[in-house]
Parts: structure tokens; sequence; C-alpha cells
């Protein structure tokens, strides 16, 4: 539903306003690189703005920090709506390495409401175009959740009450089932 | 001249030919040594969460349900793909995957839940001999993160409260 309603209300160019919001640096150059020629997002017509007045999707990243968080909630605020929110890099997923730390207060998704999630540290350009590309519905996304559970328990439980006296010798009496 | 110069231009840009990757179109595999997400495999995980004790962005939480079952679960979120966890797996049941394309639109599906049978020892119901004071600095043993709020907790602090520490984003953005 959220990728009809994407194509829909984006079905033109997207234009990105890029905010960093107490990041390394690290995420802004592989966006940037996206935009250069031979990664070249320009042909899904997105192009980079400097005012979040005039942009659909705000990139966000780096951490919400203590000192930007006000900062960024006001960009978003200023987005007109319809408005898409991009996650890219770990620190915008989840907090980044240094998450328990004073001046950070989490992933962005506290301050801001998030629709698309790119992780990576930094995310390879082509991670970022898949991402774009998920949310424009031109690809499916491939990850799902994994859950592995050992259902059969391999060896039986041991029991003290099985231990019993036989003489001298202490001898469990379901040996032979373990 | 400056028609020269434009003509120069127009040769120059048709002596590179097309550069631009047609990438969500044509497949681009990532080079042999990339570190992408890594992969746990539940067949050969013995449980003794040395991963989730060199995480340095603490992504992997371990939960002891029981004597007998432990619950790993790897986050995703914030992982830097550093390869700490397959460097110090003793069983190399994590394996780095050269997979990178992960972006999506709920971050619940980027992580993996392993429910690990641990056996006991039959005599003494314990397994480990007793660490030196800096081994048990090192290794946290019977470990109870939280799973639900995805929280990593500190053997050494009392049980973290069920509401978030950090939840002044309110007081902030008054």
């Amino acid at each position: 539903m959220l990728k009809n309603l994407c194509q829909k209300m984006f079905g033109r160019s997207l234009w990105v306003y890029h905010a960093n919001s107490g990041g390394c640096n690290g995420c802004d150059i592989e966006v940037l690189n996206v935009l250069t020629p031979y990664y070249d997002v320009e042909r899904f017509g997105i192009k980079l703005v400097g005012s979040p007045r005039h942009a659909d999707v705000m990139l966000c990243q780096g951490p919400a920090m203590r000192s930007t968080a006000k900062a960024l909630r006001a960009a978003y605020d200023a987005m007109p709506s319809p408005k898409l929110v991009f996650a890219i890099g770990g620190c915008a997923c989840g907090g980044g390495i240094w998450h328990d730390s004073y001046p950070v207060l989490g992933p962005v998704e506290k301050v801001v409401p998030v629709n698309f999630y790119i992780p990576g540290c930094p995310p390879r350009p082509e991670a970022i175009i898949y991402g774009v590309a998920v949310a424009a519905g031109l690809v499916d996304k491939k990850v799902a959740p994994v859950e592995f559970k050992q259902l059969n328990l391999p060896i039986p439980r041991y029991h003290p009450s099985d231990l019993k006296g036989r003489g001298e010798m202490v001898v469990y009496e379901k040996a032979e089932k373990i | 001249m400056s028609i020269a110069s434009k003509v120069k231009e127009a040769l120059v840009g048709l002596k590179a030919g097309r550069v631009t990757l047609d990438y969500p179109a044509q497949p681009r595999p990532a080079p042999e040594n990339f570190r992408g997400r890594p992969i746990f495999d539940a067949q050969k995980c013995i449980g003794c969460a040395g991963c989730a004790n060199n995480c340095p962005a603490r992504e992997i939480l371990v939960f002891d349900v029981c004597q007998e079952i432990r619950i790993l679960k790897y986050l995703g979120r914030r992982c830097t793909y550093c390869g700490r966890c397959a460097d110090v797996c003793p069983e190399k049941a994590i394996t780095m995957s050269r997979e990178f394309e992960t972006a999506t639109n709920k971050i619940g599906d980027v992580q993996q839940r392993l429910d690990l049978f641990m056996s006991t020892c039959q005599r003494c119901g314990r397994c480990f001999k007793e660490p030196s004071p800096l081994e048990q600095l090192k290794l946290k043993g019977y470990r109870v993160d939280d799973l639900e709020n995805e929280r990593w907790i500190f053997r050494s602090r009392a049980y973290l409260e069920s509401e978030p520490v950090v939840d002044d984003i309110k007081i902030e953005l008054d």
C-alpha cells in the first residue's frame, strides 16, 4: 500500500534535501558520490536542493544529537507534505556506534518519522540507489527477518533424582539415554 | 575560439563514451574483499556469546531463558560490518557476506534471531572454570539482555526500567 501511495504521490522527480545531524561525513560523501555521473541518480529525476522548503525527500545522516535534534525537527516541519524521510547509514538507522553516549539521543526516528532505512557504515552508493529504487517501486526489497529454533533438544535433561546409590558407587539410572 | 572549444569539449565527451552504471536494472556484485552483512549459521553456533561481548556497536544481544536455552539476537541497525564477531567466533559460524542491498522500510527486517540449545555439564551443571578477575571483566557469562526493548544490559548495574533512559527529546523540542 505504501508502495502504491509512493508511486502515486512521487511519480515525478524527487527533490532531496540532505540533512546531516551530527554524522562523521562518510555517508555525505557516499550521497554526493551517488550524484556524480558514474552513479547518475539524476536519471531517476533526483535532484539535490538546498532548502527543505523545496524538497520532497529528506536524507538523514548521523544520529539525532542533543544539540541538533531541534534543528532536524524544524527542517522536517518546513518540508511541504507529502514528504518522505530516508535514514542513511548506521547512525541514522540505529543511533551509531556511540549510541549510549551523552550527546547522542538515538536514531533519527526518535525525532522524525522515518520511511526507509539504508543500513551500512557507510552504505555503498549502490545500496543508496537500491534504497531509492525500493522507494520508487522499481525493485523489491531483499531482506527479511531470520529466525532459527532448535526445536528438538539433542540431549535429554539431566535429573539429579535419577542418581541412585549402588554399593559404593553412585550410578545414573538413565545413562543409556544420554 | 569559442566554437573551437565547444567542438573540443564535444570530442572529449564522445571519446569517453557512456560511463554511467545501469545499476538497478543490471546487478553489480561487490568486490571480493567487501564485508557486508554478517550471516549467522545456527548449525555451527555453540552459543559462547563471544560475538556479543566483542561487538563494538553492541548489536548482538544474548538472553538466557533457562539453563538450557539461550537466545542470540542480531539487530543489525547500527552494525558497521567491522567483522569482529566473525573474527572471534571459535566455530566460524559467522560469515561476512557480500550482501549490501539491505534497504528496507522496516528496520526489523535486518535482524536475525537464534534459539540455541546449551547443554550443561553432567557433573557440576557448569562448564567453565572460575575466571580470573581480569577475565571476569571481559567475559560476562550469564547474560540477561533486554530483548523487548532491544537494549544491552550491563551486569554491573541493576536492571534498567522499561522506559527508555534517553527520552528527553520532548524537553529538547519544547
